[in-house]
C-alpha cells in the first residue's frame, strides 16, 4: 500500500468534514421546505467513501444508492452543485430533475444516486462490464446498502461478474439498519460478505469507521479486481447518526447505541491521528474547520438562488 | 420550525434541549420537535450563543419555517430574515398549464421523413427472406459497422437462438460479442443497461417478453427513466427485442401481449413489425437510436417469407406508419401479426360486402404516428382498431381518445376496438381461438361501424 502523505490526512479530514457540514445544512434547508421529498444522510458513514476515495483513479466508475450526497462530495463534485440539486435548481447536476436521490454526473464517471434499493448493482456491474470489453484498466466501484443485500438482483449480478470475471468491486455500507428493520431481522446469516462465497468472490469485514482501515481494505480489493481477478466484497462496519430519511426519528435503535458509535466518530480518528503526528496544528484544524463551514454556506445560498427550472424543462431529456 | 417529513406544515416544541446563553456548536441537539408522524430530536446548524427561545415547551401547533430560536453573536444585533416560501415563489410564476395534456409525439424527436413503400421499393430483393433472417441479418450488418454493438441473451450464442434468430451470429462475431446468459433476467437486463450508459450499444434478447417482467424495473426505472433523472446527460443506447404475444398454446404465462405496457411509458420507443421488410428497416432504426427502444417481435411472423431492400443503410424511421392498403369506406389500425389477419378481412369485406378498407400499419406504437392516424379517418369517416393486447388501455384505447379529440366531426359512427378477451390465455385449442381476434371479428366490426347489418 502506498504510504500516506501529510496531504492525505489533510484531503481525508477536509472530505469527512464537508460531508458533515453538507449534510447538516441540507438538514437544515429541508427544515426550512427549501429541500422537499426524501432526502436521506450521510452522517456517520463518511470514513467509508473518504477511505475508498484515497485509492480511486479518475477514470474508475463509481455508481451507489439513494444516500449519495457524500459519494458526490467525495467524488470532487461541487457541493453547490449538489446542492442546487437537493434544492430542485436549474443549476443542480441534474437540472432540478433527480433530486436527492438521482444525481449523476457523466464526465466524472458517477452513475448515480439510484433510488430502488438493489437496481444499482446489476448497473455497476455493466459498466464494470464495459471496461473490460472495451479493454481498459478501469474498475467499477458499486456501493450496496445492507437492506439490498437481500435483494435477488444483487445475487444475479454476483453470479455474472464472477462467471465473466468483471473489474467491479462491491462494497455493502452496512450502517445496521435497512431503513427500520434492523440487519439481524432481515438477513439469515450476518456476514453479508461471505454472500459471494459461493461465486467464488472473496470478500472481507472492516471497520468503517476507521477510515484507515477502509483505506487498507479498499487498496487491496482495488488491486485485486483492477489485476483482471473479477470482483471482491468489502462490507464496511458503519452507522449512520441520522434516521433512514428526515422523517425518520429512529426509535428502532436506543439512544445509548447512537452514542456508543459516536465514541468512534469518523471524522475525530483523523483529527486525533493529524494532532497526534503533528501534521497540523489545533489553528490550522480551526481554519479547516471554518472554511469547510463558509463553504457550505456559500453551497446554501448559491443553491437557493438558483433559479427553478423553466416550464419549458418539463418537456426536455425524455428522448436523446 | 423545522420541516421534518414531506407533508408536515407545522409542529409541538416538546422539549428545550438548550437554555438562554449556552454555546452551541454544529451538530448540538437543541430541541425535541413533534411532527405528524414522530418526535425527533434537532441538531444546530450554526455555531453561536443561545441569544434568546421564542417558543416555550410545550406550545403546539407552531407553522414550519417559524422561527424558534435565535443562535449567534450576543455583541451582534440579529434580525430575523422574512423567508418567502418555496410555495410562494413558485406560485408567483404564474405557471400557465394547458389543461389538456397531448401526448405530443414531436417531442420524441422523430426523423421527419415518411415510411418508405414496399411497392414503390426499386431495391427489392428477387428472394423472398422470412422475417428471423430479416433480423438476423440486420443484427449482423450493425455489428460488423460498430464494434460497440453486441447482443446477449439466453441461448443466444452456443445454441444459435431459442427461435434460430441469433443464427450463426457466434461464429461470425466470437463470444465477447454474443453473449450467452444465465437465465436471470433481472440481473442481465441491469447489466446491459449499465453498459448502455457507460457507452456500448447492446441489443438484448428476451425468449419471450413474458420473461421481460422479471426486468421490468430496470427496463422502466433504470433505462427509461435515467436521460431525464440525469438532466440529459446519461441516455440508454439499448434494444430490447424477442417475440412478444401468443404463440401457439403456450398459456397463460407465454402468451401476454405487452404493447400497451411498454407504450406507456416515457423514455421509451416501442416497435412492432409485421413484415421481413420493416423488420429489417425498423431494427436498423432501433440499433442506430440513442435511447431505449422495446422491439416487438412475433413468434408465429418468424416465418413469415417476403422481399427485402439489402442496402446494408436502409431502415424505416421510427415513429412513422405505413398505409399498407389505401382505401376509402373505413380505417383499420392496426400492427404486428395483426396485420395478416387485417389483411385477410381486408379482402372479404370487398368480396362480401362491396367495403373498400384502408390499413394503416402502426409500425411504430410510441412515438405514435397520429397524423397518419387522423388523416385517414377524416377521408373514411370510420375507424376501428386490431391488435392482440388486452382490451383495458390498449393502444387502441389511446387511438380512440385521440381521434375523439382532435377528429370528433368527421366520425360517422362509434370507433370499435377488437382485442382480445379480457382474461388470462387459455390452453385449449378451442378456447385459445376464442380468445384471440379473428378474421371474423374484424369482419362484425367493421360491419358495424359501417351500419351494415
Amino acid at each position: 500500500m502506498k504510504k500516506l502523505q501529510k496531504a492525505d490526512y489533510i484531503k481525508m479530514y477536509s472530505f469527512m468534514l464537508k460531508i458533515r457540514r453538507f449534510e447538516e445544512r441540507a438538514a437544515q434547508l429541508y427544515g426550512m421546505g427549501k429541500i422537499g421529498g426524501f432526502c436521506h444522510l450521510y452522517i456517520g458513514q463518511e470514513a467509508v467513501v473518504v477511505g475508498i476515495l484515497m485509492t480511486i483513479d479518475k477514470n474508475d466508475s463509481v455508481v451507489t444508492t439513494y444516500r449519495d450526497h457524500g459519494h458526490m462530495i467525495a467524488r470532487g463534485l461541487d457541493p453547490k452543485r449538489i446542492m442546487a440539486e437537493l434544492t430542485g435548481r436549474e443549476d443542480g447536476y441534474s437540472a432540478g430533475k433527480g433530486g436527492s436521490m438521482h444525481m449523476f454526473s457523466k464526465e466524472n464517471n458517477f452513475y448515480g444516486g439510484h433510488g430502488i434499493v438493489g437496481a444499482q448493482v446489476p448497473i455497476g456491474t455493466g459498466i464494470a462490464f464495459t471496461h473490460k470489453y472495451n479493454g481498459e484498466k478501469n474498475i467499477c466501484r458499486t456501493y450496496i446498502g445492507d437492506g439490498a443485500m437481500n435483494n435477488g438482483q444483487v445475487f444475479e449480478a454476483f453470479n455474472l461478474a464472477a462467471l465473466w470475471k468483471l473489474p467491479v468491486l462491491y462494497i455493502i455500507e452496512n450502517n445496521k439498519y435497512g431503513m427500520g428493520t434492523s440487519v439481524d431481522r432481515a438477513a439469515a446469516g450476518l456476514d453479508l460478505y461471505k454472500r459471494g462465497e459461493a461465486f467464488g468472490i472473496p470478500g472481507e469485514k472492516v471497520d468503517g469507521m476507521n477510515v484507515f482501515s477502509v483505506i487498507e481494505a479498499a487498496d487491496k480489493a482495488g488491486k485485486y479486481v483492477r489485476e483482471g481477478n473479477g470482483p471482491y466484497i468489502i462490507e464496511v462496519q458503519t452507522y449512520r447518526y441520522r434516521g433512514h430519511s428526515m422523517s425518520d426519528p429512529a426509535k428502532y435503535r436506543t439512544k445509548e447505541e447512537l452514542d456508543n458509535y459516536k465514541q468512534t466518530d469518523p471524522i475525530e480518528i483523523v483529527k486525533t491521528e493529524i494532532l497526534k503526528k503533528k501534521i497540523a496544528t489545533n489553528d490550522e484544524i480551526e481554519k479547516i474547520n471554518k472554511d469547510t463551514l463558509e463553504e457550505i454556506k456559500n453551497a446554501a445560498e448559491f443553491a437557493t438562488n438558483s433559479p427553478f427550472p423553466k416550464d419549458s424543462e418539463l418537456y426536455t431529456d425524455v428522448y436523446l | 420550525m423545522p420541516a421534518l417529513s414531506p407533508t408536515m406544515t407545522e409542529g409541538n416544541l416538546s422539549k428545550w434541549l438548550i437554555k438562554k446563553g449556552d454555546t452551541v456548536k454544529a451538530g448540538d441537539l437543541i430541541a425535541e420537535i413533534e411532527t405528524d408522524k414522530a418526535t425527533m430530536e434537532v441538531e444546530a446548524v450554526d455555531e453561536g450563543v443561545v441569544i434568546d427561545l421564542l417558543f416555550k415547551e410545550g406550545e403546539a401547533n407552531i407553522p414550519v419555517n417559524k422561527a424558534i430560536a435565535i443562535i449567534g453573536d450576543p455583541n451582534e444585533k440579529v434580525e430575523l430574515k422574512k423567508e418567502t416560501p418555496v410555495e410562494k415563489v413558485i406560485e408567483e410564476k404564474k405557471i400557465e398549464k394547458n389543461i389538456e395534456t397531448k401526448i405530443d409525439t414531436k417531442k420524441d424527436n422523430i426523423i421527419d421523413t415518411p415510411s418508405p413503400k414496399i411497392e414503390e421499393d426499386t431495391n427489392l430483393s428477387s428472394e423472398e427472406i422470412t422475417m428471423r433472417q430479416a433480423l438476423r441479418d440486420t443484427m449482423a450488418e450493425e455489428m460488423r459497422k460498430d464494434n460497440k454493438v453486441f447482443i446477449l441473451g439466453e441461448e443466444v450464442a452456443e445454441y444459435q437462438g431459442a427461435y434460430k434468430v441469433t443464427q450463426g451470429l457466434l461464429q461470425e462475431f466470437g463470444k465477447e460479442r454474443v453473449l450467452d446468459t444465465p437465465i436471470s433476467e433481472h440481473g442481465f437486463t441491469g447489466l446491459a443497461v449499465g453498459a448502455a450508459f457507460k457507452g456500448l450499444r447492446p441489443i438484448l434478447e428476451f425468449m419471450t417478453f413474458n420473461f421481460s417482467m422479471q426486468a421490468i424495473d430496470q427496463i422502466i426505472n433504470s433505462a427509461a427513466k435515467t436521460l431525464y433523472m440525469s438532466g440529459g446527460q446519461i441516455n440508454c443506447p439499448i434494444v430490447f427485442r424477442g417475440p412478444n404475444g401468443a404463440a401457439a398454446q403456450v398459456a397463460a404465462q407465454h402468451s401476454q401481449d405487452f404493447s400497451s405496457w411498454y407504450s406507456q411509458v416515457p423514455g421509451l420507443k416501442v416497435i412492432a413489425p409485421s413484415t421481413p421488410y420493416n423488420a429489417k428497416g425498423l431494427l436498423r432504426s432501433a440499433i442506430l437510436d440513442s435511447n431505449p427502444v422495446i422491439f416487438l417481435e412475433n413468434e408465429i411472423l418468424y416465418g413469415l417469407k417476403g422481399p427485402v431492400n439489402n442496402d446494408v443503410n436502409f431502415s424505416i424511421p421510427i415513429g412513422k406508419a405505413n398505409i399498407a392498403k389505401e382505401g376509402k369506406d373505413l380505417t383499420i389500425v392496426t400492427y404486428s401479426i395483426m396485420l395478416q389477419k387485417s389483411k385477410e378481412a381486408v379482402l372479404r369485406l370487398k368480396e362480401e360486402y362491396n367495403l373498400d378498407a384502408e390499413i394503416i400499419d402502426l409500425q411504430t406504437l410510441r412515438p405514435l404516428d397520429t397524423e397518419t392516424i387522423l388523416n385517414s379517418v377524416k377521408k373514411t369517416n370510420r375507424l376501428i382498431t386490431v391488435e392482440e393486447s388486452w382490451p383495458f388501455g390498449s393502444v387502441g384505447s389511446e387511438i380512440v381518445n385521440i381521434v375523439q379529440r382532435d377528429a370528433f366531426d368527421y366520425l360517422d359512427s362509434p370507433v370499435i376496438k377488437v382485442n382480445s378477451a379480457d382474461v388470462p390465455m387459455p390452453y385449449s385449442l378451442s378456447l385459445e381461438k376464442l380468445y384471440l381476434p379473428q378474421v371474423d371479428d374484424i369482419i362484425n366490426a367493421a360491419k358495424k361501424v359501417s351500419y351494415i347489418k
